[in-house]
């Protein structure tokens, strides 16, 4: 007997109309942006803002509070808001669109640990869900220094605005999360004492990157990949992040960070667990952080003898960037002339399970080297017999596929192709594929997709708790051997391609030009 | 700069040497330039109204398809004739990639028609999806290029009455993906009336509509159809034949619980497409959506009465925005077109 198997909507309780729209509904929400007149929030968050308003992808009812400790009245946060947008934002403004999301727009100023003044804020929380005819969910997103993080957290527990039963509060949570292992075992407790782990968004901006998301989708959406993708056919793996400027302006915080707290312990590891991961059965939140956590754990946090064998820090000196000679990190204003901030790192690490086991990873990263790239070099081994030994041939050399994150978005694989002639020479090709020669449509910000996404709870791009604790037990070792560690710091010429140090790291194998 | 070929009595074969030619030269001169190869785009004009056309891809902005083949029609011609183009929009850049474009512009007689697709075919980069458009609805020219497309764009409110629209519409859609603008100006309506009833408290009105009223500009019921057909292909509504009456087009729609009446009304609007929407439950509430600016204003009724009102925020995509949309929906599938287009023609019989 045949059987329905139509599902039945009304029973299910599902909304039927949202089949096929590209634009998901988003729930009512207040957005409170802490720290909202920073840097973050004048360049990246309100832009990003007004583009959601401008395609029509913000909820219908919709407010922003803007805090910091700046206490000055809303039409100049307002007219501050006005001007980042029309600086910043990815498209021209459309002036009605504009004036609407700023007539959303509303300001509370005090200072982060005046725990009292709080109660202003629940007050006009309270205040804006009367006006909108109802509650809305309530999104604190926290860009402020990391040092206000357990503060504002606590004091929202204190003023009861960190759970409500009739609506979703979610905390999202800037990087970094944490300075080293214990901050941020420490600023997780916090956390957990007031948020259930379902309401905390971790931004790490790097997994909200078209390019980024697209790891996962050349892997799982090919089958042609994973026959090979294993410890069988892979000979070892690069992930570089490589800036050619220097750190500008930010050495206040650069200098306490430097380059492994700055992108090693987060984006780079991010592009490592996407590289590594094992296919999860769903695209839900959870199943793929579960997936991403088990090769964290799989990465065994080094000793300080691996620390010595398997790292590299340096700093860039004087040198020539785009044409232009510039001092070095020393020079730099705001940098301490006895500064041992490392502005280059470079590690080897080994993912220890079935599919990885002795397949060595190598991550570098540093500011002002000879080019801007982002990318992920995956080496296969040498085809096992030569059958061509012309000579005058290159040779045949080992496939090399490179997903590149930026400038040129994109995949590459070298194969090995015929010389046209009469003898059977060999030399490297590339198969391109560019993203900005097949996709239309323009991608839009990290933080436009981020934003959304936690209005949605739609946790995927986010890190949980222990991704971010496993994160940082394979990079607190490495940290604390560097702090114990009085030798000179290697250094490097700016605009060149990284320390010497780091070719002796690879060795016998060779970083990737850049 | 832009590289050109032109010849007179030319043929695809010419055509098509050309095209390789200019684009080693071009690859050999700048090694940095890559073809754009998101689709190959067919569009059959008019010979005469040929600038309209270039206006209103020009307003498509940068995201226009790689292989762009303009067929302009001009009655009478007896030989082919062709111009090809292939440069870039921007400057090289150190350290970035140049994303070209190609264009050719073929010029044939109505009696080549026809056999448009023997003269196309040839012309096409191999493998990639090929979208056709017609914007003066020749129908013929369309029909010969079916067997190699894989989508067709359409606008439904193009056609001389919306019987003949959506017919049209259900024909393509049997053997192609078909991408109607009347579609795709209603998108934000859609999203809205899906938000709208999105909460948990709020959906379960869905099933209490009573009443749906569409408001359109005059030429524009072709999607207000499409609305109303979505609703009812979503809702699993029977629907049934609208009977026109002083300008407005009324009639019931149908599921066991109760009758939903359907009422499309034409408005005065410059813009083309819908102008707002009512949808009215069994308990007295509504929901109404009407353009405003700076997005759409949406009035909630309750049913104790009382009223509240807003804006959803949201910029005009003005008909370049809505033709931009249209050419990158069609690497896209929405599953939920058919069924509203069935449902519309339904309410039309």
């Amino acid at each position: 007997m045949a059987v329905d198997v139509t599902p039945d909507l009304q029973a299910l309780g599902e909304n039927p109309l949202i089949e096929g729209l590209e634009r998901l509904p988003v729930p009512a929400t207040t957005l409170v942006i802490f720290g909202v007149t920073g840097d973050l929030a004048h360049r990246k968050l309100l832009p990003a803002l007004y583009n959601l308003a401008h395609e029509g992808a913000l909820p219908e009812r919709f407010n922003l509070v803007g805090v910091s400790r700046r206490d000055i009245p809303v039409e100049e946060f307002r007219d501050m808001a006005r001007q980042s947008i029309q600086k910043y934002s990815r498209r021209e403004p459309d002036p009605t669109v504009l004036d609407g999301l700023l007539e959303r727009v509303h300001y509370v100023g005090f200072s982060f640990n005046d725990v009292p003044a709080y109660t202003r804020l629940h007050e006009t929380l309270d205040r804006l869900d009367a006006e909108g005819g109802g509650k809305l969910n309530r999104n604190y997103y926290l860009s402020t220094a990391p040092e206000y993080f357990p503060v504002i957290v606590k004091a929202l527990k204190a003023a009861e605005l960190n759970y409500d039963p009739d609506v979703d509060v979610r905390c999202i949570i800037e990087k970094p999360f944490g300075v080293d292992l214990e901050s941020a075992r420490e600023l997780q407790a916090v956390v957990d004492h007031v948020f259930r782990e379902q309401q905390v968004y971790r931004i790490d901006h790097y997994l909200g990157k078209e390019t980024v998301q697209n790891v996962m989708a050349f892997r799982f959406a090919n089958f042609m990949f994973e026959p090979v993708w294993n410890r069988n056919y892979i000979d070892h793996i690069q992930i570089t992040a490589a800036e050619d400027i220097g750190i500008g302006t930010r050495a206040g915080y650069y200098d306490s960070s430097g380059a492994l707290r700055d992108l090693v312990q987060n984006h780079m590891l991010q592009l490592l667990t996407l590289v590594c991961m094992e296919p999860p059965s769903s695209f839900e939140a959870d199943k793929v952080r579960d997936e991403k956590v088990k090769v964290l754990h799989a990465i065994t946090p080094p000793t300080p003898e691996e620390v010595r064998r398997d790292t590299v820090r340096a700093q860039y000196t004087a040198g020539v960037e785009g044409g232009e000679e510039v001092g070095g990190y020393l020079d730099e204003d705001g940098v301490p002339a006895d500064s041992r901030t490392e502005t280059y790192a470079a590690l080897r690490l080994e993912v220890h399970n079935w599919r990885w086991a002795g397949v060595p990873i190598f991550l570098r990263t540093g500011k002002r080297l000879a080019r801007k790239v982002t990318e992920i070099a995956v080496q296969l081994k040498p085809v096992p017999h030569l059958a061509f030994q012309s000579h005058g041939s290159v040779g045949v050399q080992p496939n090399q596929l490179v997903l590149t994150m930026q400038p040129n978005e994109g995949v590459s694989l070298s194969l090995g192709a015929k010389i046209p002639g009469s003898s059977m020479r060999i030399r490297p090709v590339n198969m391109e594929f560019l993203y900005g020669s097949a996709f239309m449509s323009q991608s839009p910000e990290a933080y436009e997709r981020l934003i959304l996404d936690a209005m949605r709870g739609e946790a995927t791009l986010f890190t949980r708790s222990d991704e971010v604790i496993a994160q940082w037990s394979i990079i607190d070792p490495i940290l604390k051997a560097w702090a114990e560690d009085a030798e000179p710091l290697h250094t490097y010429a700016s605009g060149s391609s990284g320390p010497r140090a780091a070719d002796e790291l690879i060795a016998p194998h060779r970083w990737r030009g850049l | 700069m832009d590289d050109v070929w032109a010849e007179d009595d030319t043929t695809p074969a010419a055509i098509e040497a050309a095209l390789r030619r200019m684009f080693a030269q071009r690859h050999k001169e700048e090694r940095a330039y890559v073809p754009a190869r998101v689709m190959n785009m067919v569009v059959v004009v008019e010979k005469e109204f040929r600038g309209e056309i270039e206006n209103r891809l020009e307003r498509v902005g940068r995201f226009h398809p790689s292989r762009l083949i303009l067929v302009l029609v001009e009655p009478g011609r007896q030989r082919l004739a062709a111009n090809v183009r292939i440069g870039t929009d921007d400057a090289p850049r150190a350290g970035a990639i140049t994303v070209g474009r190609e264009r050719v512009e073929l010029f044939v007689g109505e009696r080549h028609v026809p056999k448009l697709d023997t003269l196309v075919d040839p012309l096409m980069v191999s493998d990639l999806a090929t979208m056709v458009w017609s914007p003066h609805r020749h129908i013929a020219a369309v029909d010969a290029l079916r067997r190699l497309a894989q989508i067709v764009l359409i606008d439904s409110l193009d056609a001389p009455d919306v019987e003949t629209a959506l017919a049209r519409a259900d024909d393509l859609s049997r053997d192609t993906y078909v991408v109607d603008l009347a579609w795709l100006r209603s998108t934000p309506w859609r999203e809205r009336i899906a938000a709208t009833f999105d909460s948990p408290r709020r959906r379960q009105e869905l099933w209490r509509i009573s009443g749906v009223t569409v408001r359109h500009r005059e030429d524009s019921l072709a999607a207000g159809l499409l609305y109303c057909g979505w609703l009812a292909s979503r809702l699993g509504w029977e629907p049934g034949p609208l009977a026109q009456a002083r300008g407005a087009w009324n009639g019931f729609a149908h599921t066991r619980r109760q009758d939903i009446r359907v009422t499309l009304q034409p408005v005065d609007q410059n813009a083309p497409g819908l102008a707002g929407v009512t949808i009215e439950t069994d308990s007295g509430a509504s929901v109404s959506l009407n353009r405003a600016p700076g997005g759409l204003c949406a009035v909630r009724r309750e049913r104790d009465g009382t009223e509240r009102s807003w804006i959803v925020m949201g910029a005009s995509r003005g008909e370049g925005g809505i033709l931009g949309e249209g050419v990158r929906q069609a690497l896209l599938r929405d599953p939920t077109y058919r069924p509203a287009l069935k449902s519309a023609e339904a309410m039309v019989v």
